[in-house]
């Protein structure tokens, strides 16, 4: 496998550089990786930091900056960051109004999220925890670890970042942030696995004529394996596999999220698919984001996130943000 | 009776065994996770190595508390935490004494197994470090030989069994089939204990 790095030791050192020179708007701190907006902290502003395994990009570095997150943590591909990059972001923003910790729910983010809030109130730093758990595909037990998180972080972070940015307090953001976690559910599809640069190989062995439904965002194999089917088939299996799951009555925004190796052109004609199987169920669209964003190294396949909105929500998530991933309205 | 120095073998050990076997650790989180597990734990342990020779310290609890602060550090994803806990917790137990003895040392890992079963919410029989690491505990009594045996064992036992926490419980059923990484990763702490004591 031919992968453009140096060594996969430093594959995220070498991308936080990379960062850093094309955006100056932010401050990018290479060796403690965290990466910062540089107007934080910014007075009685709630900080907004989230984090997670490298290889999602542009989540969440991405979304740094006006609008959207105050600071990311990114940790090692697809390993959780450590408590100590949190507690060092969570610094770095706070401006007293506390700090809000977005969390996808993954055991290693779990963890280290929870040692990280203890290590920064014992800092005098007032934070807050928001849980993202939208993925359908994972049957939510008492005997497993709960549902990933997935598309849903991305209108998580955005409605949550345009709240704190009008300066609303930690606990209406937090609330605003639940809200988002609650009206949201995700399905993915893998046409191919993914290879890690530490692995160097794809990280599940997947047939060119089979496709895997219900995967995360690290590589692991999904829920069930099938023959290949086409974009129209896997759009009424995974909007089918969400709306069974909920029931809107309200607008949805959709997010048709792209994998990382999956062209837009595909992207564009899945969405087609998609939006017409919502139109076949009567649910309504808001707001429609199609491309690369929740991604999982160079894997093959997409994902659909579906938000129910109110108005509020709605005019939230079409409030201004600049950030290096999402940038509309200023 | 087991001084500080013995702590740092034991340390030492579990960073030279899972540099050999992190590709080994590798492979087995490929099927069932996202294959990081190897070069994670190497990260972490040989930053442990570093630290320990650095700065020395002079009881067994310190010593344990210190590489256990070190894999939080260092490793990320759920094994920095879970190992952190169970090494610090375990150092913690063992206090401030300039040595212990193996009965100290048993009840202190058993206080520390605690811990991250509390701290993972994982149970004996969810395909865990946990399936390794008590039947281990529950060996030492009699002898490091003993507590190895029963750790390789134990992730042995992993394979038929459907992973309920962590990455793998995603997979459900097709978690079945495949020896549990973390598992694997607890004997070869285990099997550097033994190795410390020269047994």
């Amino acid at each position: 496998m031919k992968m453009l790095i140096n060594v996969a030791e430093t594959v995220v050192a070498d991308a936080l550089r990379g960062m850093a020179a094309a955006h100056p708007e932010l401050t990018v701190d290479v060796e403690n990786r965290v990466i910062v907006r540089r107007d934080a902290p910014v007075p009685g502003k709630v900080g907004l930091v989230s984090g997670g395994g490298s290889g999602h990009e542009p989540l969440h570095g991405g979304f740094v900056g006006p609008g959207m997150l105050s600071a990311a943590c990114p940790g090692e591909v697809f390993t959780s960051p450590v408590p100590d990059q949190m507690v060092r972001a969570a610094a770095a923003v706070d401006s007293g109004a506390g700090v809000l910790f977005i969390v996808k729910n993954y055991t290693g983010d779990v963890l280290n999220f929870d040692m990280a809030a203890e290590l920064a109130e014992d800092e005098g730093i007032q934070i807050a925890k928001v849980l993202v758990n939208d993925d359908v595909a994972v049957t939510d037990s008492l005997y497993t670890a709960g549902r990933r998180g997935t598309g849903a972080t991305l209108f998580l972070e955005k409605i949550a970042g345009a709240a704190a940015e009008e300066g609303r307090p930690l606990e209406r953001v937090e609330a605003l942030a639940r809200q988002v976690n609650e009206n949201s559910r995700s399905f993915g599809v893998a046409l191919s696995a993914c290879t890690t640069p530490a692995k160097g190989s794809p990280t599940f062995d997947l047939p060119p004529g089979e496709l895997e439904l219900g995967v995360g965002i690290h590589g692991e194999p999904g829920r069930e394996r099938r023959a290949m089917m086409t974009s129209r088939e896997i759009a009424d299996f995974s909007v089918n596999a969400i709306l069974e799951d909920m029931s809107p009555r309200n607008p949805v925004l959709v997010l048709v999220n792209g994998m990382g190796a999956t062209p837009l052109l595909e992207l564009y004609g899945f969405n087609a698919e998609v939006q017409r199987v919502l139109t076949e169920r009567g649910v309504p669209v808001a707001r429609t984001l199609v491309g690369n964003y929740v991604t999982s190294l160079d894997m093959a396949g997409a994902s659909v996130t579906l938000c129910q909105v109110d108005e509020e929500l709605l005019r939230l998530w079409d409030a201004p943000v600049r950030t290096a991933g999402l940038r509309w309205g200023m | 009776m087991l001084d500080a120095d013995f702590f740092r073998r034991w340390m030492t050990a579990t960073a030279a065994s899972v540099d050999r076997e992190a590709e080994r650790l590798t492979a087995l989180d490929s099927p069932i996770g996202d294959a990081d597990h190897g070069s994670n734990l190497q990260r972490g342990f040989r930053a442990v190595a570093a630290t320990l020779e650095k700065e020395a310290p002079q009881t067994p609890g310190a010593v344990l508390m210190l590489a256990g602060r070190q894999l939080i550090s260092t490793v990320g994803g759920a094994s920095g935490p879970l190992y952190g806990t169970l090494l610090r917790r375990t150092g913690k137990a063992l206090g401030d004494a300039a040595e212990v003895d193996e009965q100290e040392l048993t009840e202190a890992l058993r206080t520390g197994v605690d811990a991250v079963m509390q701290l993972g919410g994982a149970a004996p029989g969810d395909k865990t470090m946990i399936d390794t690491l008590v039947p281990a505990v529950d060996a030492l009594g009699e002898s490091f030989a003993a507590a190895r045996a029963a750790a390789e064992e134990g992730a042995l036992a992993t394979t038929p069994l459907q992973a309920r926490k962590g990455r793998a419980s995603y997979l459900g059923e097709r978690s079945i089939g495949h020896q549990d990484p973390g598992a694997t990763s607890s004997a070869l702490l285990i099997a550097a204990l033994s190795e410390a004591a020269g047994e």
